[in-house]
């Protein structure tokens, strides 16, 4: 019995910490999802009303969210595999054993990871632009016409992809560069003797043992993915018609520049359920994951 | 270790002797009155340079200038009004003033006003003063002025036929088609950047019809004035004339002015000062301003520009009236003008010095009498970003005139919304 409160007072300082910043914020914030809180508001506290769920009726009418929304989405299941394959393209590439100056192509690959993201973006920008970018230069020599990479609404978002990808792939292929260090050689041994071709090993060998690593670095890029919101805040605005709008940047321009905190808290609440329940999803399906 | 400590002291050495500083000035200070004044951008930069003289005049008052970015200000202003440290005076953009008389954060000023021996406001230009008043009362000295008007080629415009700038709608549709007749499929006549709601709005306010009725309860944008403008402006997009593009498209507006690459663009007076830098010595002949063309002659442009304010809050309220006053005169705003190239709001400003001298500015102050305010209530800028937002979608083609106009009612009603609950309930009280 006292054990166990000796245990309890162990834990109460994280308890404390994770309850004060944690928990009360969440709450807090899904409290003022119920309301209508904005500057009059602000002014006045007889401005503010109850409005129960009506935010979030509300938000399922607008056609903006549910444009967010599918950016997001767009987002997130197209940049989250390319962003994965390239982390562990890299991640191999670096692994192997004829690879030379594997520091230095280490430090370079991860390198936009710790770049300033408004730096590299205005460097992005110049690439992407229509008429002297990079991009359509490159594209030019092999006969591909100019595209409009950030003025084209069917474009923006490709255009943030690519450049999200680049931005973050660095930092899964470190996490994948340390799984496949764990792997051991012996198992490559045993299938070269079983006689298993480089394609085999890599899929009956490296991807089961790199399984768990595998689920940890895809937990950790969708849910960052579903949070997107510097990448167009700076490149795009959200524009052109909206096309690169994510739901954090909806509800950053709902929150701090229309001041309609009860709604913005609504996204955001909003935004949590979607990214815990795929996450949820994720660790239902991640035992028979890591079987096969 | 070591040398994270060294690191450590490096880090705290100079918010020590920061600390020292501050404590050592708000000794110096207690005998004085310190007006603290927030000012914006390039404004916030310069204006300092005009307060020795004021510190001088008024020998016990101390003016502290706190500078901030455009971006920050708004956010960083309901902050301080939230934890009740606003300022005393703040330069404040005009279109931003409905909302702070809306949360009670500035004062009335009528009264000073009246005992002024230097504001008068028949000199400040009609539009540009009726952005600061409010329900019959006045919230904001306007400090700079800022219009949208045309900047055109000379050079084009006179190959393609024509030695004057368009004056009314008829002649700019004949002006823009004959430009883009002469300077083939690749250039364009005129440039309407889409991130910007400014040129749409510029042509909506030339309309007799208000952009929202009822008491600024509900939008008004199905009115046949407002669909007028709302043509002209897709006709312009339809027959080729302005490229469909916004401004990060375009990577450097003056450098393409100066190509060519159009030979009209809707700017504002910052403009004038980017082109006499940026464009070599033997292009500027080429370019000139010109009021902008009305449906029928010279029409209406946006009065924009920036006020100062003075808060409620603030316990310096007769040092801050004193500072606002001297910010107005206009030796002083002349002065303000050479330094930062923003526009004077009162007519004696411009009588004389280098303002009157400058050609490009002559359009500016032509404009500016037919300066026309935006509809004066809090929710405006999210309703100018839904004009933006619906004429982007217009000018792609998703909308026509009727249909963008349709949804434009609709979203700014949403917007409305709380305005009319607010009106409603103070009626029954």
């Amino acid at each position: 019995m006292r054990s166990r409160r000796a245990a309890w007072w162990f834990v109460a300082p994280a308890i404390l910490v994770i309850a004060v910043f944690f928990f009360l914020p969440v709450l807090a914030g899904f409290a003022m999802g119920l309301t209508d809180f904005d500057i009059y508001a602000l002014s006045d506290l007889t401005n503010l009303r109850f409005v129960g769920l009506r935010n979030y009726l509300r938000l399922l009418e607008t056609p903006l969210f549910w444009q967010a929304f599918g950016n997001t989405l767009y987002f997130v299941v197209v940049g989250v595999p390319l962003s994965i394959a390239a982390s562990l393209g890299a991640a191999l590439l670096l692994n192997s054993p004829l690879a030379r100056f594997k520091s230095l192509f280490r430090t370079a690959l991860f390198a936009p990871v710790v770049t300033t993201l408004v730096a590299v973006a205005v460097i992005w920008r110049y690439l992407f632009n229509t008429r002297y970018g990079f991009l359509n230069y490159a594209l030019g020599q092999i006969g591909i016409a100019p595209i409009d990479w950030l003025g084209d609404p069917h474009w923006a978002m490709p255009a943030i992809i690519l450049f999200a990808a680049w931005k973050n792939f660095g930092y899964n292929m470190i996490i994948f560069l340390a799984g496949l260090q764990a792997i051991p050689v012996e198992l490559y041994e045993a299938a070269r003797i079983d006689g298993a071709s480089r394609w085999r090993q890599l899929r009956f060998v490296t991807l089961p043992m790199l399984s768990p690593v595998m689920m940890l670095v895809s937990i950790l890029t969708i849910a960052g993915y579903f949070q997107l919101f510097a990448e167009p805040y700076v490149m795009t605005q959200g524009g052109p018609l909206q096309s690169t709008v994510s739901v954090l940047y909806f509800m950053y321009e709902e929150g701090f520049k229309w001041w309609n905190l009860g709604s913005a808290s609504a996204v955001a609440f909003l935004l949590f359920l979607v990214i815990f329940a795929v996450t949820a999803l994720q660790l239902r399906h991640a035992p028979r994951l890591g079987a096969a | 270790m070591n040398a994270s400590t060294g690191a450590l002291r490096r880090l705290l050495a100079p918010l020590a002797a920061a600390l020292l500083l501050t404590a050592a000035c708000s000794t110096s200070s207690r005998d004085s009155t310190v007006v603290r004044f927030w000012a914006m951008g390039r404004e916030g930069e310069v204006v300092a340079q005009l307060l020795p003289e004021f510190e001088r005049a008024h020998p016990g008052v101390r003016v502290d200038v706190q500078q901030l970015p455009w971006t920050a200000a708004h956010e960083k202003l309901l902050t301080a009004f939230a934890g009740d440290s606003t300022p005393d005076v703040c330069q404040l953009g005009n279109t931003w003033i409905p909302e702070f008389v809306a949360i009670r954060a500035i004062q009335e000023l009528d009264t000073h006003i009246a005992a002024s021996p230097v504001i008068q406001p028949g000199d400040y230009f009609a539009g540009i003063w009726d952005t600061n008043r409010i329900d019959e009362k006045l919230y904001g000295i306007p400090w700079y002025v800022d219009t949208r008007l045309l900047f055109y080629r000379r050079d084009l415009l006179a190959q393609s036929g024509f030695s004057a700038p368009p004056a009314s709608w008829t002649e700019w549709t004949q002006a823009l088609s004959a430009v883009k007749e002469h300077v083939g499929p690749d250039r364009y006549s005129i440039l309407l950047p889409l991130n910007e709601f400014e040129p749409l709005l510029a042509l909506a306010l030339q309309q007799d019809e208000p952009l929202l009725r009822d008491g600024d309860r509900w939008g008004n944008f199905e009115s046949a004035g407002f669909r007028r403008a709302l043509s002209f402006y897709l006709a312009m997009f339809r027959h080729g004339w302005a490229p469909p593009l916004t401004n990060a498209a375009i990577s450097n507006v003056w450098d393409e002015f100066g190509r060519g690459y159009f030979s009209f663009y809707i700017s504002g007076p910052w403009s004038i000062g980017e082109f006499k830098r940026r464009l070599p010595s033997k292009e500027q002949a080429a370019w000139m301003t010109a009021p902008l063309p009305g449906p029928h002659g010279p029409g209406a442009s946006i009065a924009g520009g920036s006020s100062l304010v003075v808060f409620r809050a603030s316990r310096n309220a007769a040092a801050a009236w004193q500072l606002v006053e001297y910010l107005s005169r206009p030796d002083v705003q002349r002065r303000f003008y050479e330094l930062t190239g923003d526009l004077p709001p009162r007519r004696a400003a411009w009588a004389d010095g280098a303002l009157a001298a400058d050609d490009y500015a002559r359009a500016f102050r032509d404009q500016l009498e037919r300066a026309k305010p935006a509809p004066k209530v809090p929710e405006w800028e999210r309703i100018a970003t839904e004009i933006r937002n619906v004429g982007e979608r217009a000018v792609h083609g998703e909308l026509s005139v009727d249909e963008a106009a349709k949804e434009l009612d609709a979203r700014a009603d949403r917007i409305l919304e709380k305005r009319r609950w607010l009106l409603a309930r103070g009626d029954k009280h």
